[in-house]
């Protein structure tokens, strides 16, 4: 067998490059004060070198050993020698040139995390060339593991890399109880997992991973054999677990997730309103921030107390947030129908564009001075109040005190929401509501014209669907869940400015639905608490933010381009290209266009 | 009156004149074959037919209705029921939906399900992958179902556009036998083709098309023995 040694050296060429990178575009160090595991030198900057180096090792051993595994053993290592190699490479020129001017990251303390804190740098250097190359060639062996195996292996790193960063976090909720706080003493150190900890989180998860794997479909088939009572009861336990889950969350996680709850939220709303776009219609909207500004602009103008609402008219009296909601819905679906009706002959990339314009349009006219006087220009709408429950103090007294104060621990006693983190419920509720519409429409006779048109618009045609109703509808709909979304999102802030909509809001947008999976719901919700919870949970990721997006919707396009949760027309797909029947023979077809 | 009327058609694409003056008629259980070369129209006149190009001038008339107040997706429902060229089936979806999606203007879900079946006992091959995404089909199969799916629709005409094209020669005659399985089952069929030789013996009638005209009509066994369409497209010399 002749190997693709050229293959090999650009893997590892890759990984050296990779690894260069990060250290010099400062994420090495910006991630280094976070630790995995207390007590070693595994931080977050040295986790990503070795997550470099293990990837690219599977990569490698995946893609030129193909399961041999003498072939792969040693091709990962020749990749992790090239990559271990130019890490040690990169360390030598920032230590004896200077070349900060260049690259103001390639500071001494970086040479320190490089070199894992050693006094020699000839010791530190071996140090980091032999654990990338060992990374790679464990990167190798896991690739060359049978797939239960590897699954298992993997979903333990994941899950000790992801509770290492987040540990911090974690601690804090756990310690809320007493029950869990033990649980926190024993996981973890003072920065980062404890060891144990880390084994025990690497063993448990992969425990999991391992009986989902084995047990999933004899569960199911467990679950389909029930009688038809008892598949009632247990779906609707399950909801009822999951309502009370999701309403007790807020009190489990502590303020500072809550908040974190609340973003994610507003952007699934969003995501859920461009996956009928992008998903179901195949139309690419890229200027999905616009009907959330739309939203939240009604919202502001209409119950804001500064100078610019509607205070001293006549329509002063009726005009509160729950009021405001709805229209600030209807007004963003009129917006959707309006910029559909010029765009229904665009395809693909054209729409694109034009819909790129249109948020651009919608901010420039915000900020412009000529709509200064109602806007309120860069300077936004202020005073924004928060909702308020009407006729708080009436019902309370109708309540036993058990409720009451079950009622005045969410609202004061002139009815307003109290804690911002409150607004979870109204996004809840919202979140719900938008879910459940999305669903229906998805599996209604309009959900299938949208899935026509997206596979083929002629063809849909043809088969007697309305292409402009079915667009428009996608427009609408999509662009009134954007504006439900903005109009909480209004009154949460308190404040609205142009600065808020930029094109960054319609790129998280568009990424979460993609990499969540286009066309499906919970994909969506998934797509949002990675991209919207993880980077607020991990605030030195601001800075990089989109770098990630970038890098990780590379990843994913070449991965597992279906998104994390596929809908499943894309499943399907996916898999009918893995195994496709063979055709017996006597009646093979040739296969032809 | 015949079921299908295209009186002098004439059809552009900006500038281009691609259609002057077309005129054909489709009586009741007819099958007739437009025929031409590359380029001369056949697809642009099925289009003007179906709605999808409108003619700046003339008029096309199913059972007498002129069509040219509708929309196309509307015109499906009076009964015209379009093949496109290259088939367009719903790569991802799978046959069974494929086929469902054919019956998209119909709401009698038991009458569907008889027509499935009977769509089914023309293409046995579609019920063994009804299941199967209809990418993964292959070209031949692919060309029944974009067929079958056109049949649920319950057209009064069929129009078929090259269901040859791009096929294996083995799989053209299967294709031209089941058109004419369609056709003895009571569908009007309008097939527009390049292969004038299997068209021509299969129809009943036959117009030649050349550069956006009729240039000539006639039955099919007279197009087979004429001088002219022998040479230039049955290549006979
Ligand atoms: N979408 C289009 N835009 C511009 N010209 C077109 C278009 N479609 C077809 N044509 C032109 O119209 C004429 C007839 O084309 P068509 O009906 O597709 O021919 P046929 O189906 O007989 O091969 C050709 O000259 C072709 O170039
Ligand atoms: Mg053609």
């Amino acid at each position: 067998m002749t190997l693709n040694w050229k293959q090999v050296g650009q893997y590892g060429f890759i990984m050296g490059i990779a690894v260069w990178y990060v250290s010099l575009v400062g994420m090495v160090e910006t991630f280094d004060s976070r630790g995995i595991i207390d007590g070693t030198m595994l931080t977050l900057g040295r986790a990503l070198l070795l997550t470099i180096g293990l990837g690219m090792g599977y990569v490698t051993a995946w893609k030129v050993a193909k399961g041999n595994w003498a072939t792969g053993l040693i091709t990962s290592l020749i990749s992790g020698i090239i990559g271990g190699v130019m890490a040690a490479l990169l360390v030598i020129i920032i230590d004896t040139t200077n070349i900060r001017a260049m690259f103001v990251n390639a500071s001494p303390a970086l040479v320190e995390i490089l070199t894992f804190d050693q006094e020699s740098l000839a010791v530190g250097l071996m140090m980091l060339a032999g654990s990338l190359i060992a990374c790679s060639v464990a990167g190798g062996v896991i690739a060359l593991l049978p797939h239960l195996i590897r699954r298992a292996v993997i979903s333990g790193l994941l899950a000790v890399l992801l509770m290492g960063m987040l540990g911090e976090l974690l601690t804090v909720v756990l310690n809320r109880f007493d029950l869990t706080e033990a649980l926190a003493d024993f996981l973890y150190g003072r920065n980062g997992l404890s060891v144990i900890g880390a084994i025990s989180v690497f063993i448990f998860f992969a425990a999991v991973s391992t009986l989902w794997a084995t047990q999933k479909e004899k569960m199911q088939s467990g679950v389909e054999n029930l009688p038809a009572t008892q598949r009632r009861a247990l779906s609707w336990g399950l909801i009822v677990v999951s309502v009370l889950f999701l309403i007790l969350l807020p009190q489990a996680v502590g303020p500072y997730i809550s908040q974190i709850l609340v973003l994610v939220g507003l952007y699934a709303m969003m995501g859920l309103g461009l996956n009928i776009e992008i998903g179901l219609a195949g139309l690419l909207d890229l200027g999905f921030v616009g009907f959330f500004a739309i939203g939240a602009y009604t919202v502001a103008l209409m119950t804001t107390t500064g100078e610019l609402g509607v205070s001293g008219t006549a329509i002063a009296d009726y005009s509160n947030f729950w009021v405001a909601i709805p229209i600030a819905v209807a007004v963003s679906a009129f917006a959707g129908v309006f910029l559909g009706i010029p765009v229904l002959r665009m395809r693909g990339d054209y729409l694109a564009i034009v819909t790129l314009g249109f948020a651009e349009i919608i901010r420039i006219l915000v900020l412009s001075d000529f709509l200064r006087p109602i806007l309120g220009g860069a300077q936004g709408v202020l005073n924004i109040p928060k909702p308020a429950v009407a006729y708080v103090n009436q019902i309370a007294n109708q309540l036993p005190f058990y409720f009451q104060s079950v009622l005045f621990f969410f609202v004061s006693t002139d009815g307003r929401i109290k804690d911002p983190a409150h607004f979870y419920y109204i996004i809840l509720i919202g979140c719900t509501l938008i879910g459940f519409v999305a669903y229906r429409l998805q599996y209604a006779r309009i959900g299938r014209n949208w899935m026509a048109i997206r596979e083929d618009e002629d063809v849909a045609e043809a088969m007697g669907i309305n292409l402009i109703a079915s667009k428009l509808l996608a427009f609408g709909i999509g662009a009134a869940f954007a504006g439900l979304s903005g109009a909480i999102f209004a009154a949460q802030v308190g404040s609205v400015f142009p600065h808020s909509f930029g094109l960054i809001v319609s790129i998280n947008v568009v990424s979460l639905v993609i990499i969540g999976g286009s066309g499906s719901i919970p994909g969506v919700i998934v797509g949002s608490l990675v991209l919207v919870g993880l980077p607020e949970l991990l605030r030195e990721f601001a800075e990089y933010r989109l770098l990630i997006y970038g890098a990780l919707l590379i990843v994913m396009m070449l991965v597992r381009p279906e998104g994390l949760w596929p809908s499943d027309t894309v499943r399907r797909e996916m898999q009918s290209d893995e195994d496709v029947e063979p055709v017996p023979v006597g009646q093979t077809v040739p296969r032809s266009v | 009156m015949a079921l299908l009327e295209v009186d002098n058609v004439h059809s552009y694409y900006g500038n281009i004149h691609a259609l002057k003056g077309i005129s054909l008629t489709v009586e009741k259980g007819e099958i007739v074959t437009l025929i031409g070369a590359n380029g001369a129209g056949k697809s642009t006149t099925l289009k003007t037919i179906s709605g999808i190009v409108r003619p700046r001038l003339g008029s096309v008339r199913l059972a007498g209705e002129d069509l040219s107040a509708f929309p196309a997706h509307e015109i499906v429902g009076k009964g015209l029921s379009q093949v496109p060229e290259g088939r367009g089936v719903f790569a991802r979806l799978t046959v069974m939906e494929n086929l469902e999606m054919g019956a998209y203007i119909r709401d009698d879900a038991k009458q569907i399900a008889t027509d499935i079946e009977r769509v089914f006992n023309i293409f046995p091959r579609l019920k063994e992958r009804q299941k199967q995404v209809a990418g993964t089909l292959s070209g031949g199969e692919q060309q029944m179902l974009a067929m079958g799916r056109a049949m649920l629709a319950r057209p009064k005409v069929l129009l078929l556009d090259e269901p040859s094209m791009g096929l294996a020669p083995i799989l053209v005659e299967g294709i031209f036998d089941t058109i004419q399985a369609i056709n003895e089952e009571g569908t009007t069929v309008l097939l527009v083709e390049q292969n004038a030789l299997m068209a021509l013996q299969i129809a009943h009638r036959g117009y030649v098309i050349q550069t956006g005209e009729i240039v000539l009509q006639d039955d099919a066994k007279a197009l087979q023995k004429n001088e002219m369409v022998q040479k230039a497209y049955l290549g006979v010399d």
